[in-house]
């Protein structure tokens, strides 16, 4: 059954970032790529990233001015939290966060006790790093774990080794974080219930506050798009992905972490508020080539080439798209985000005839909101679709 | 003495002819050659496939409806004849217009490719323009292909005949070549027509079209006395009179002329609206001075083939009616009645000469109409006798009796396959698999065989074309007609999904192959139909026995694992698109099938 007793918790962090003002800052290099990876990402030398972090930073800080003076973009009030994705942020030498959190906070203010997350892959934290991230502000670290089986990481492509994650969160942790979160992917070809379950427990054994546990998706165009397709390696199956859920959840559970979205788990308070904000349908500014944005009931996208990114920060044109929401599209954001949190939705949002049946289908619980069952939240399309008709 | 005016001209310097031919061995570039040399098109109207008048017969390079066209030829000797050129379909489907069209004739040319010789259809309408008397011209066509091989087929050619092998033309209908040769050798060897130009008139019609703004346009074959402009005309098989506001010839485009006479080749313009008022086959006569007997051979078009079509989008189902309507006026043998399908909702049940016309119809309903369609297996006629004496036709398996049946019958075709004697042993395996009875076997070369049998329509509906293709690597050609009813061991296999009948997959097939079947489409529907909440049996059954079966499995996990910032865009687009699809769903009891699952599972038969 569904604890429901964490709910307010997370109700109480929902009013604080509710109407709040985030920043994904968008790092996109990686020193190598993973076979299942299609995010905006470069290759590149650790030796080349003084260079490559310095421009990228001035151009980050240009569009944060930029931003700040254009009529649609503009959010009057201090930034709430900051996150810094990839590709792999970690790579990037500390001056050039502190370059972007300088403009951040000369431009638009930072909120005191904002959180300011950034990713990490394990092998490239160092407790000096860690130290200097802590001292120019970075208060939340997000390592990229994804197993802790050697074979599973192997056919992920990952560069780390078994354990190296557990030694980055440990290393995190001396320094002074005490806000950690580890990704986890299962669902990986060859992966074993036994695998996954071992990785569960190795990530818990951490002692981190939050973990992110998604399934494996092969993106077409992945490198392991074509390995499955040449019959190198077995797609991966929905029903395997499902077990390994439920488990997740139990495990997880039974270890403190409540899920407070489909796909995220965390001990009260240390929910991630950057991403509840995207959730919620708070407003939030993307900076960095491709990275997305949302303002206002506008969402937009930067161009994704670095050069021509970078271009535009300087003549003010490195939004390469952006489309207003009508109403009806905003509705159906809403329905397809909130049903993702545990704190669900509004039912008054969504027709009473829907919401009876997939109550009587296992898939919904109704009380003052609406949530997904465990089982709804394996099955969340079809329930958004049922509420969307 | 040489007038060569419509309505005037000698029936001494008129020769009637066809071209028979294979699909791509080159007939409508012959005719354009012919057109071109002749001056009868100007190089600056010129265009490719010339007679050709619908898009789909340019790009299939079929010939749908007949085409005549009037060439005026002037000899080397200087005497001007007028050559009419009767382009036919080359279709087993439209076998019955093929054979009006020769009737209109005197002669024949005989175009073979020079590279793959004489193929099964070509030799089915020689033996109708044998039947008709028509004389012979054999022409090789494509000589300068250098895969060419003229004395081979040549001497295939003579010995079908029985001409000899000098007699066999070689030309090049995309060079030119030969082309003036072969027009000396029409005037020369094909007979000027003969009949009486002074008896009361006699037409026969070879085809009739309908045109948006003339009504329908008649084409005729005079073969006694003459109309002109303003008579009356009776159609002997109806009995109706009309009055013909225009006739003339097609020159190539329509010429009007104040009269036809026996001999020549025309059309007639009377103002009706629906072909089936001026049909192939029947005999004009004159109302004022009737002919007593008509020229014979006139039958009603019988539909072979019947399939359901069905509207992807329901709302279309009027749009569908009013282009069913429409394409009937120009298409006497098209059938169709109002069909409903649980699975399939609103539509019709038409019913076709074969395959091609089938394929032709659905072509243009998308075309010409833009109608999104799905259409059920092709069905034969079956005719079938209960215990208790009475008998019904079956065109839809869906309507099969459940009661006793006494007994089954259904339509079988002779059926001629000519293939590279290499294959025999592949096209006996392929016949004898699909019930056929070998009736006789003749080597048109010591390389080439011609192998005739009888075979349930059923199985060439069904895929024996693509199977004798894949068999013999496409070497094959088939033609068949129409040999009566027979009596088999058919029976109904019914496909159920979650113990519901779809009724859009029941198949009357024999009993041998009802297991194969049965297992066939449930593995099919298997894989097509989305896994829903809960498992889903898919089925197949003869009555209440079931014969086969498959799972869908219950499906338990959908939701994408992973919805940041730069998903949610991505993520509403496909939910709105998953939102349009659902619209689409069918309901089969409890289980969503998307329609495209039924589009799938249908044509996956006919592109096997």
């Amino acid at each position: 059954m569904e604890s429901m007793a964490d709910v307010d918790a997370v109700t109480v962090t929902a009013q604080t970032v509710r109407g709040s003002f985030g920043v994904y800052v968008h790092v996109p290099y990686c020193t190598s790529r993973c076979g299942y990876c299609d995010f905006n990402t470069y290759l590149a030398g650790s030796a080349d990233m003084v260079e490559l972090g310095a421009q990228w930073a001035a151009g980050v800080a240009a569009e944060i001015s930029a931003h700040r003076r254009a009529e649609t973009l503009a959010i009057e009030r201090p930034v709430d939290t900051v996150f810094f994705g990839g590709g792999t942020p970690s790579l990037l030498p500390v001056p050039a966060i502190a370059t972007v959190l300088d403009a951040l906070a000369e431009t638009c203010g930072i909120e005191p006790g904002a959180e300011i997350t950034i990713e990490a892959n394990p092998e490239s934290v160092s407790p000096r790093n860690l130290r200097d991230l802590l001292a120019v502000g970075v208060n939340r670290l997000s390592v990229g774990m994804q197993s802790d089986d050697p074979r599973v990481l192997d056919v992920l492509d990952r560069a780390h080794q078994a354990g190296a994650a557990q030694r980055a969160v440990a290393l995190a942790m001396q320094a002074g974080f005490t806000r950690c979160s580890l990704d986890l992917i299962y669902g990986t070809p060859g992966e074993t219930i036994e695998s996954w379950r071992a990785s569960l427990a190795a990530a818990l054994a951490t002692e981190v506050g939050h973990i992110s546990a998604y399934a494996l998706a092969i993106p077409r165009g992945t490198a392991m798009a074509r390995r499955i397709a040449a019959g190198e390696l077995p797609m991966p199956d929905d029903d395997d992905a499902a077990t390994k859920y439920e488990i997740a959840d139990e495990l997880l559970g039974a270890a403190g972490l409540d899920w407070y979205e489909v796909s995220n788990w965390a001990a009260p308070g240390q929910e991630c508020r950057h991403n509840l904000g995207y959730w919620r349908g708070g407003d939030w500014w993307g900076l960095g080539p491709g990275a997305h944005g949302h303002v206002r009931g506008v969402r937009y996208e930067n161009h994704k080439l670095p050069d021509r990114w970078f271009r535009g920060t300087t003549d003010g044109t490195s939004v390469a798209r952006s489309e207003t929401l009508d109403p009806s599209q905003r509705h159906t954001e809403h329905v397809m985000l909130a049903t993702r949190l545990r704190e669900g939705l509004d039912p008054a949002m969504v027709p009473q005839s829907a919401v009876q049946s997939l109550v009587e289908q296992g898939l919904l619980i109704h009380d003052d909101r609406l949530r997904l069952t465990r089982r709804g939240r394996l099955l969340g399309d079809r329930v958004v679709l049922a509420l969307l008709e | 003495m040489s007038d060569t005016t419509p309505g005037q001209t000698d029936q001494a310097l008129i020769r009637n002819f066809c071209i028979i031919a294979h699909i791509d061995h080159g007939k409508s570039t012959l005719a354009d050659r012919m057109l071109q040399a002749t001056g009868t098109v100007s190089e600056r109207d010129m265009r490719s496939q010339y007679l050709d008048r619908m898009d789909i017969e340019r790009e299939r390079g079929i010939t749908i409806k007949s085409q005549a066209v009037r060439i005026p030829y002037r000899t080397p000797l200087g005497q001007t004849y007028v050559l009419n050129l009767i382009d036919t379909p080359g279709h087993v489907d439209f076998t019955y217009e093929v054979s009006r069209s020769l009737a209109a004739c005197e002669g024949a040319v005989l175009l073979v490719d020079a590279a793959q010789g004489i193929e099964a259809q070509t030799l089915a309408n020689l033996y109708l323009a044998l039947d008709n008397d028509l004389e012979i011209i054999p022409v090789l066509n494509k000589i300068d292909l250098p895969a060419a091989q003229p004395e081979r087929f040549a001497e295939e050619l003579s010995h079908i005949i029985g001409c000899d092998e000098s007699d066999v033309l070689r030309v090049s209908a995309k060079t030119g070549e030969g082309v003036a040769e072969l027009l000396d050798r029409v005037v020369e060897v094909i007979p000027a027509p003969s009949g009486d130009p002074q008896a009361p008139a006699r037409a026969l019609i070879f085809d009739s079209v309908y045109d948006t703004y003339r009504g329908v346009v008649t084409y005729v074959r005079m073969v006694d006395g003459a109309l002109a402009q303003r008579d009356r005309i009776r159609m002997m098989s109806t009995r109706a009179t009309h009055e013909t506001l225009e006739l003339g010839v097609i020159s190539p485009e329509p010429v009007p002329a104040s009269g036809i006479r026996a001999g020549e080749v025309g059309y007639l313009i009377t103002g009706v609206k629906d072909v089936r008022q001026s049909r192939v086959g029947d005999t004009v006569t004159s109302e004022r001075d009737p002919a007593a007997v008509s020229l014979g051979g006139y039958q009603d078009p019988k539909p072979m083939v019947y399939s359901g079509l069905f509207p992807l989008d329901g709302s279309d189902y009027p749009d569908l009616r009013d282009a069913l309507d429409k394409l009937k006026l120009n298409d006497a043998a098209l059938v169709y009645e109002p069909e409903t399908s649980a699975a399939l909702g609103f539509g019709f049940r038409c019913g076709f000469l074969g395959l091609l016309h089938l394929e032709i119809i659905r072509e243009r309903l998308d075309r010409e109409f833009g109608l999104d369609l799905i259409a059920t297996a092709p069905s034969v006629v079956y005719e079938v006798l209960l215990d208790d004496g009475s008998e019904s036709v079956v065109t839809n398996p869906s309507e099969f009796p459940d009661g006793k049946i006494a007994a089954v019958s259904e339509p079988v075709v002779k059926a001629t396959v000519i293939a590279p004697s290499e294959y025999v042993g592949a096209i006996m395996e392929l016949c004898q698999s699909r019930r056929g009875a070998l009736l006789g076997m003749d080597y048109l070369s010591p390389e080439r065989v011609e192998l005739r049998y009888t075979l349930p329509l059923a199985e060439i509906v069904f895929d024996f074309f693509d199977a004798l293709k894949s068999k013999t690597r496409g070497y094959a050609s088939l033609d068949y007609e129409p040999a009566g009813q027979q009596e088999s061991d058919l029976v109904k296999v019914d496909i159920l999904l979650n113990g519901e009948p779809v009724d859009a997959f029941s198949a009357i097939v024999h009993r041998d192959s009802a297991y194969n079947y049965g297992v066939a489409i449930a593995a099919k529907l298997r894989e097509l139909i989305p896994r829903q909440q809960f498992e889903v049996p898919v089925q197949a059954a003869i009555g209440s026995r079931i014969i086969a079966r498959e799972t869908i499995r219950a499906i338990r996990k959908d939701v994408l694992a992973k919805c940041y910032g730069g998903d949610v865009s991505r993520k509403r687009k496909l939910l709105e698109r998953q939102k349009e699809g659902k619209k689409r769903m069918k309901m089969v009891g409890r289980v969503e099938v998307p329609q495209e699952a039924f589009i799938a599972a249908l044509s996956a038969d006919n592109d096997k």
